[in-house]
């Protein structure tokens, strides 16, 4: 199980939270000036990178807030956690 | 290569055993291929046997990054069953079943296909309806799936507990025949044998760091850790790891890497006369022929390449477990491991070309491929040698979410994910 740092809450088991997918994933602002592709790109695609991945977390059983987390999908090691709109801490490209 | 038979069998006993070959050829890289597959498991060790067996093309390899075998082909519960709603996949799945009926006599290698029957058990009534939307549509596009009542469920499947004693009591369950089980390993060892013996170059140990594309930006080779290979077809296969080596060309796809954890007990006298699924409270069993209890856990929830997975996964399986079969709360289990599975949005694969000229991809099979092993080879190596899809998989595009035709298994809940 991990240990995942709530900025909230601090340490608590993986069982209180949820996962809520990649981070920094931003609805186009006017979805009827999107192309399809962009729009597919938009509901479909995720970067699923071997390494560092910024994802949001939902601690559902706790304060209840989501916040976002850089981890290591090779490790599964969380680098850091940060809150809600906060830029991604290592500078790398939101998509 | 040497022959199977009976004859070949009491021979090698009365010589002591001496007389065996290895099975496949150990080759080394030739600087050039017709094409190339990525990835040695069993869909793309099939790929390549279907590749050199009914279109022609045995000047190719298999590069595998590790041993052959050693990914999800050996990681999985073995469970076969075609027993999906939408047509398109009930299709698909239902040409692989029929192609393993036939498997251990094409390929003269004993894949220890087990027609044993899967049932899969509703526990609400939510469960009650779909399955039984499932059975009608399945047997109305020639899939054989029917009804049981918990009695009769009881009695295909003794072990059971169909009392009202368990948090959710077995309210009925669909049974699929001709389902079962097959020997996951000898699927891989089977297709490898066979291609070799087409001439098709099996390579392990070479892992693939690069795609090589010419000047109109059509595929020109791999780069990999034995060298640069030539070749102007590449069909990847490549489970968890197929959005890594898509991106080395530059394709993009709507896929996510999860681990999927699975867990064996200590082997005991034969106990179990079938495959159990239960999808609303996450249990999946069979005993294999060496006496394990095979049991399926669920995949974790967040994307990771890590073959492992956390433990509450696997005790959340065993809690259900020792609900709905109390005689094995006492068993004890042996090994538990994790592999990477990779999981489109609406959980149905992508066989397909890609916009990269000669660049094809069998992906996205998520918690299920085994299954679908010699259905999905055989398709994708049709795709492959053609440059067109086969009929059965012309469905299972890369556009198809661009344009919305999804195939939801995910909606249809055919499966726990």
């Amino acid at each position: 199980m991990l240990l995942i740092h709530c900025p909230y809450c601090g340490q608590r088991p993986e069982l209180e939270f949820r996962h809520g997918g990649q981070a920094h994933v931003a609805r186009p602002a006017d979805p009827s000036a999107t192309s399809i592709d962009e729009w597919a790109d938009y509901l479909y695609l995720r970067e699923n990178p071997k390494g560092l991945h910024a994802e949001r977390w939902r601690h559902v059983h706790g304060c209840g807030r989501f916040f976002n987390a850089l981890r290591d999908t090779t490790t599964d090691v969380f680098v850091s956690t940060y809150r809600c709109g906060e830029p991604r801490p290592d500078g790398g490209s939101a998509r | 290569m040497q022959k199977f038979s009976a004859w070949s069998l009491l021979k090698e006993a009365f010589g002591g055993q001496q007389g065996w070959q290895p099975q496949w050829r150990r080759a080394t890289p030739k600087a050039e291929y017709d094409a190339i597959i990525v990835g040695g498991g069993g869909h793309g060790l099939g790929a390549a046997y279907y590749l050199a067996a009914e279109h022609g093309l045995t000047n190719i390899a298999v590069v595998e990054k590790g041993w052959i075998g050693g990914g999800n082909t050996g990681r999985n519960t073995t469970i076969i069953r075609s027993n999906y709603l939408f047509d398109e996949s009930a299709q698909l799945y239902d040409h692989s079943v029929k192609l393993w009926e036939t498997l251990s006599q094409v390929l003269n290698y004993n894949v220890m296909f087990s027609p044993r029957g899967v049932m899969m058990l509703a526990h609400n009534v939510h469960d009650v309806q779909v399955f039984k939307r499932h059975i009608h549509a399945n047997r109305a596009s020639g899939v054989d799936n029917e009804w049981l009542t918990p009695e009769q469920a009881k009695a295909f499947c003794p072990p059971l507990n169909i009392g009202d004693n368990i948090r959710y009591p077995v309210m009925g369950a669909a049974l699929q025949r001709r389902g079962g089980t097959a020997r996951h390993d000898a699927v891989a060892w089977g297709y490898a044998r066979a291609a070799s013996a087409l001439g098709v170059d099996i390579i392990e140990n070479c892992e693939v760091t690069g795609i090589r594309r010419d000047a109109q930006g059509a595929v020109a080779g791999i780069d990999t850790t034995r060298g640069t290979i030539r070749t102007r077809k590449v069909g990847v296969s490549a489970a968890g790891h197929s959005s890594v080596v898509l991106g080395m060309a530059g394709v993009k796809l709507p896929l996510e890497s999860f681990p999927l954890q699975a867990l064996v007990s200590e082997p005991v006298k034969p106990a179990f006369p079938c495959v159990v699924m239960s999808n609303s409270i996450h249990a999946y069993i069979s005993q294999s022929d060496k006496g394990e209890l095979v049991i399926g856990a669920s995949s974790d929830a967040y994307n990771s390449y890590t073959q492992r997975g956390s433990m509450f996964i696997n005790a959340h399986t065993l809690a259900a477990i020792c609900e709905l079969f109390p005689a094995f709360r006492r068993m004890r289990m042996l090994r538990n491991w994790g592999g990477i599975v990779d999981v489109t949005p609406d959980r149905s694969p992508i066989i397909a070309k890609t916009p990269v000229k000669g660049l094809y991809v069998n992906c996205g099979w998520g918690t299920g491929g085994f299954k679908a092993t010699p259905g999905s080879a055989h398709v994708f190596a049709h795709t492959i040698a053609h440059d067109e899809p086969h009929p059965i998989n012309a469905p299972f595009t890369i556009e198809r979410f661009r344009d919305g035709r999804l195939i939801d298994e995910a909606a249809a809940a055919a499966v726990a994910h």
